[in-house]
């Protein structure tokens, strides 16, 4: 356990950057551009006004409905760093796994590490861990701050035309967010799977460019699919293969991939129009019913087949 | 003796060539060994064998253990240095010390710190602002404070200047070598080596060609300066080799009586240089 933890530990001295410092400069520059945005809003003398009414009358006109909208409003500045950190975060592994196992191969380190009493098991499931665990951990948390951040500065300028902060912030629901994001990491380890064992098992095989056989097979094979569809000779559909094998193999490592499979066939009651469906779509409760989907469990089994055969590639792997 | 490693009919198959043909040799602890061979002779993939970073045919014992099977545990007995360039770019002085005192059993940060203290290496420096001799100086720091039984070292000092290369051996000798330990090292430097080792070994197209002590090397090889009119008789004898200086001729017998051999001209010990050459004759021919 110990010999793990360094492993890990190790992993992140090396990818510091894109681990630690791509969320929080993404955070960073979030915020900045929202800041930008606010006070060009204040100087051009719109202000957070909307159709030249004031807005704390605004609010205090409002009905039960509308104030739970402004609440969903909030919900979704909170969630919308979040997002754009969970596309970043979805590069930045999938980048980091074609790396891992081929990266100290070609400069030969991986003769230093071979030469500790170190299992290729643990090495190989530490990089597993740290871009499906350590990974999504730390965005989310970079996310949360800058979403907190996010809140109260809208809260703030919001203040300063007479609409109180506390009353605005409990209109929002930053606990559900925050615990919304952080609950939904156990579920990117399960539904990445697939794809980082792709992505590993290239990594571990590759010569040279493991980035473009990682991307070539899939993409030959849809291709090829396609070609056998337009002369109408197979039962398999092409479309069907871009979903459920390229996308889980290679788009998986995208964080909420699983939303539409999770939330297929749930009617939303309020109308389902486009805010609470994606909120609701959002919540454990519904985002957790992927675990009753075979999509996500097949999945996992196919992820723990391509790892093992990583595994014993890294072992044997004979550099030439 | 016990030994160290046994290798029974050593053999690996690539694609086009074999790379091991039958290797078989035993190496006891407590010794120097020199793997001296040609390129492509089949040294690297030796060490790989012993190391259990390849698959072989054949027997292979390195300190009882298959090391195809239990690698993780016959790493904890064996440390490793290669050509220079092996340690990841990224890592620091610190954060090397720290993760190979936090996954290897055997290793004594005291000595470590004590090694580097000898050195410029600062903690923060990272390997990608080292020089080449500065990284052999880290990898040696960190290798001599693993109580490791055998050490095997592929090409060491390649690329180092004279200083750091003498620095080496030198610290190998003086601050980690004892009878427990083993050395198995390869080089194309031979002369620098020449010295210290207690066995050698010839490999050539994959098979060991001569293995013996350094003791039996001087009773057995011969090397003798011979005057122009005494050169037919000394060819008689069937000499390993002959070469021509000053208008001597330099014979090299293999087994030839020393007082035969005496009466031919001035007798020395060959240099192991010598022996590769003229034991490896025709390799790329």
């Amino acid at each position: 356990m110990k010999t793990f933890y360094w492993l890990v530990k190790r992993e992140m001295w090396e990818h510091r950057g894109g681990f630690f410092w791509t969320p929080v400069i993404v955070g960073a520059v979030f915020l900045v551009l929202n800041l930008m945005a606010i006070i060009a809003g204040e100087f051009s003398g719109h202000g957070i006004s909307m159709n030249g009414n004031d807005v704390s009358r605004m609010i205090s006109d409002m009905d039960a409905g509308q104030l739970e909208a402004v609440g969903m409003g909030l919900d979704v500045a909170m969630y919308s760093s979040a997002v754009i950190m969970c596309i970043v975060l979805g590069f930045v592994v999938i980048f980091y796994c074609l790396g891992a196992l081929y990266d100290d191969r070609r400069d030969k380190s991986i003769l230093f590490w071979k030469s500790l009493p170190l299992s290729d098991t643990s090495t190989v499931l530490s990089k597993v861990a740290t871009a499906t665990i350590v990974a999504p951990i730390i965005t989310v948390l970079a996310g949360v701050v800058t979403g907190i951040a996010m809140l109260l500065l809208y809260a703030l300028v919001l203040s300063f035309h007479g609409v109180g902060v506390w009353h605005l912030l409990t209109l929002a629901h930053p606990f559900r967010v925050i615990a919304n994001l952080i609950g939904s990491v156990p579920l990117y380890l399960l539904w990445a799977l697939p794809t980082i064992g792709w992505l590993l098992l290239c990594s571990a095989w590759a010569k040279s460019k493991p980035v473009l056989w990682a991307l070539l097979i899939p993409v030959a094979v849809g291709l090829v699919l396609g070609w056998f569809n337009i002369l109408g000779s197979t039962g398999l559909s092409s479309s069907w293969y871009w979903t459920n094998i390229f996308g889980r193999a290679v788009l998986s490592a995208f964080p909420g991939g699983w939303l539409p499979t999770a939330a297929r066939g749930m009617s939303f009651e309020n109308g389902s129009h486009f805010p609470h469906q994606a909120l609701g779509a959002l919540d454990l409760s519904t985002s957790y019913r992927v675990l009753a989907t075979p999509n996500l469990w097949i999945g996992v089994a196919a992820g723990a087949i391509l790892i093992g055969a990583s595994i014993w590639l890294r072992r044997w792997r004979d550099e030439a | 003796m016990s030994a160290v490693i046994t290798a029974t009919g050593l053999t690996k198959r690539f694609k086009s060539s074999l790379a091991l043909d039958g290797a078989s040799f035993q190496i006891g602890a407590g010794r120097i060994v020199g793997l001296i061979g040609p390129n492509g002779a089949g040294k690297t993939t030796a060490l790989k064998a012993i190391l259990g970073l390849t698959s072989f045919d054949g027997e292979l014992n390195v300190l009882g253990f298959d090391p195809r099977k239990h690698r993780d545990k016959l790493m904890e007995q064996v440390c490793f240095i290669a050509d220079v360039a092996v340690l990841p770019r990224w890592l620091c002085v610190k954060d090397a010390v720290d993760f190979v005192n936090a996954v290897h059993p055997r290793f004594d940060r005291k000595k470590c710190e004590a090694f580097l203290a000898r050195t410029k290496l600062q903690p923060k420096q990272k390997i990608k602002q080292m020089s080449k001799g500065m990284i052999v100086q880290l990898h040696l720091a960190l290798v001599m404070a693993i109580d490791a039984r055998l050490l095997i070292l592929d090409e060491p000092t390649l690329g180092l200047d004279l200083l750091y290369r003498k620095q080496f051996y030198q610290s190998l000798l003086e601050d980690y070598f004892d009878e427990n330990k083993t050395i198995l090292v390869t080089t194309h430097q031979v002369e620098e080596i020449e010295h210290i080792l207690t066995d050698l070994m010839f490999i050539r197209d994959g098979k060991i060609v001569l293995d013996s002590d350094m003791d039996a090397v001087g009773e057995r090889f011969t090397e003798v300066l011979v005057n122009a009119d005494k050169a037919s008789t000394a060819r008689a004898l069937s000499p390993l080799d002959e070469r021509q200086v000053f208008g001597k001729s330099i014979f090299l017998f293999d087994g030839v009586k020393r007082a035969e051999l005496e009466a031919l001209g001035e007798v020395r010990r060959p240099s192991i240089g010598d022996l590769f050459v003229a034991t490896m004759k025709g390799t790329y021919a």
